[in-house]
């Protein structure tokens, strides 16, 4: 693929970019697999059969039992991602199938705001405004509610993507066999974005549960609660590891990477999956 | 004719001479689900103007009394005291950004050149950039317990930590906004440069990158704006500080997302108006950024 005629020198400074290129890209590579080598190495001896098993977590007693938080950490992410889901679908339908083509800018704008505003601010009006004045004090339902505030504009930005993948002809064909708008959507619009949609929820449900700061200050640090109910305090993994890192010791600081770890772990995976998903949906689409 | 005029015709046999089609439940429906959507939108829009408009309410009259203290003055040491104070939160979150900003974004861009000008579809290419994308789902706090285990228990809390945290962070933002612009340059530029004689590695250089300029960095502008709100990561490695800072590697700092946290699990008013006055400044410092950014978008757009 070498185009150019390379002598001398010049030959040299051409090698030496590429490999920093390479550098530069593998650098992905090694600063991941250094997270999930050097997390589990220094998390090691807090991983034992009670992590994942025991609801007890006191650092008093030197009793480490993570599934209170694994529990927290799933059901705010399922709160989230039930509110955020249809939201976002109904925006990026309305952007992409029924706005006006002027209306369209202004609404990515909007929900491009939305992801810009910083986490900490959505949780300090979470605690200090939606807990508060809303009578929904802090709170599985709180942190559920802010987080699918916050994972919002990443489902409906990807989920609008991949709609618009949807080729013209597919939905002209609905139309003029008589098809109302919602039923175009549904025949053609929706079959044909299926897959991407899925992957798009996938990684809204990552993100909901990586995200730490919000949640730490509304979800109210109950410690040992395994309830369905939405208006008990509760925790989380990543609120947990915020909360307690600044008086941690050394049997708890192990305890929390060891948390940290879980989360990469599980994070990591739904990630895959959805990236996996969404990418093959949009080679398929585009192939078609 | 089949009514006499005066004649007054029946409801009946007036529906049954309108030829036009009646509201079938279809057409309902299809009514029905776009007021959904459109309410959807409106749902989106809620959250928006009360968060903003709580932080100006609550943030305003405390960030602007006796201008300029708010952004100069150093932070209270005792939190419940009233007053002014968040000059050195601003002056962190500055270097840590610009710190991170230093770093990640020439190594990203480095790397959207190999995945686009080098690998194209082999192997290692395609591998980087599925993981680029999955690293963009690891959690900030793990970044930030990550960064502490190799730096900061080294050497200690320092801004530069932070900085670190955040690079991570940024960096497959970087190199997914990169490699959308490169593919936006067209190949002709790059053959016409090898028809002069270039090197690959010049053709990039003085070619390709620049054509491509603008759209890197609204990208990188995006993911510096992104990277400003971060607060998890800085808990870890940039420690708490009250007083003015400029040191990048050496002793803890502070950051104004940093504050903004602290104060907010406070109970004392003026804690909590000072969180709303830094949450406003933070905000004005991400939407300033993001506006920039929108601004080198529209620059790209005109000149397609």
């Amino acid at each position: 693929m070498q185009l150019a005629e390379l002598r001398g020198h010049k030959q040299y400074a051409d090698r030496a970019f590429s490999v920093l290129a390479v550098a530069a890209a593998g650098l992905v590579l090694l600063i991941l697999g250094m997270i999930a080598l050097v997390m589990t190495r220094r998390a090691w001896p807090a991983f034992g059969a009670q992590f994942f098993t025991s609801t007890r977590w006191s650092a008093a007693d030197q009793v480490f039992g993570a599934l209170p938080f694994v529990w927290g950490t799933l059901y705010t992410a399922v709160i989230a991602i039930a509110i955020a889901v249809p939201i976002s679908l109904g925006v990026a339908l309305f952007i992409t199938q029924i706005a006006p083509p002027w209306l369209r800018k202004p609404m990515v704008y909007l929900i491009d705001l939305l992801a810009v505003v910083p986490s900490v601010v959505f949780g300090l009006w979470g605690v200090l405004v939606l807990s508060q004045h809303f009578g929904l004090g802090r709170s599985f339902l709180t942190a559920g509610i802010i987080l699918s505030i916050m994972i919002t504009p990443i489902i409906t930005s990807l989920s609008r993507e991949v709609i618009e993948t949807t080729p013209a002809s597919e939905k002209e064909a609905a139309l003029a066999l008589g098809a109302t708008r919602w039923e175009m959507i549904r025949a053609s619009v929706l079959p044909h974005s299926k897959g991407g949609l899925v992957g798009a929820v996938m990684l809204g449900l990552g993100r909901a549960m990586g995200e730490t700061i919000a949640a730490a200050l509304v979800i109210g640090s109950a410690l040992g609660q395994i309830t369905t109910n939405p208006f008990a305090p509760g925790n989380s993994m990543p609120a947990v590891i915020a909360n307690e890192w600044g008086e941690a010791d050394e049997p708890h600081k192990a305890a929390l990477i060891a948390l940290a770890v879980a989360l990469f772990v599980i994070t990591i995976a739904v990630n895959l999956i959805a990236t996996t998903i969404v990418q093959r949906s949009m080679k398929r689409s585009r192939g078609a | 004719m089949t009514t006499a005029p005066g004649f007054q015709e029946s409801t009946a046999t007036r529906r049954r001479n309108d030829l036009r089609a009646r509201p079938s439940w279809r057409t309902v429906k299809n009514h029905g689900m776009t007021g959904l959507m459109a309410a959807a939108v409106v749902a989106v829009a809620i959250p928006l103007v009360a968060v903003l408009w709580s932080v100006i309410e609550r943030g305003a009259a405390v960030a602007f009394r006796g201008f300029p203290d708010f952004f100069t003055a150093t932070i209270p040491v005792v939190s419940r005291l009233p007053g002014p104070g968040m000059g050195p939160a601003i002056l962190g979150t500055l270097l840590v950004t610009g710190g991170a900003t230093v770093i990640a974004v020439p190594v990203g861009i480095l790397g959207a050149v190999y995945l686009h000008e080098y690998g194209g579809n082999n192997q290692l290419a395609r591998l980087v950039r599925f993981m680029a994308t999955v690293m963009t789902g690891v959690p900030s706090v793990v970044m930030g317990l990550f960064v502490y285990l190799i730096w900061t228990l080294t050497f200690g809390y320092s801004a530069f930590g932070g900085a670190l945290a955040l690079a991570c962070l940024m960096l497959p933002v970087v190199i997914g906004a990169t490699e959308q612009m490169l593919k936006l340059v067209p190949s002709q530029l790059r053959e016409a440069a090898y028809a002069l004689g270039t090197t690959k590695s010049r053709t990039i250089l003085t070619v390709v990158l620049p054509a491509a300029l603008p759209g890197i960095v609204s990208g990188a502008l995006l993911a510096i704006a992104r990277a400003a709100g971060e607060t998890a990561p800085l808990l870890f490695a940039v420690g708490a500080a009250h007083a003015y800072n400029r040191h990048l590697f050496s002793e803890a700092n502070t950051a104004l997302s940093v504050q903004i946290f602290a104060n907010a699990n406070s109970s004392f008013t003026a804690a909590q108006d000072r969180a709303w006055a830094a949450a406003l400044t933070l905000v004005l410092l991400t939407f300033v950024v993001t506006l920039v950014a929108r601004m080198f978008t529209a620059r790209l757009a005109l000149k397609r």
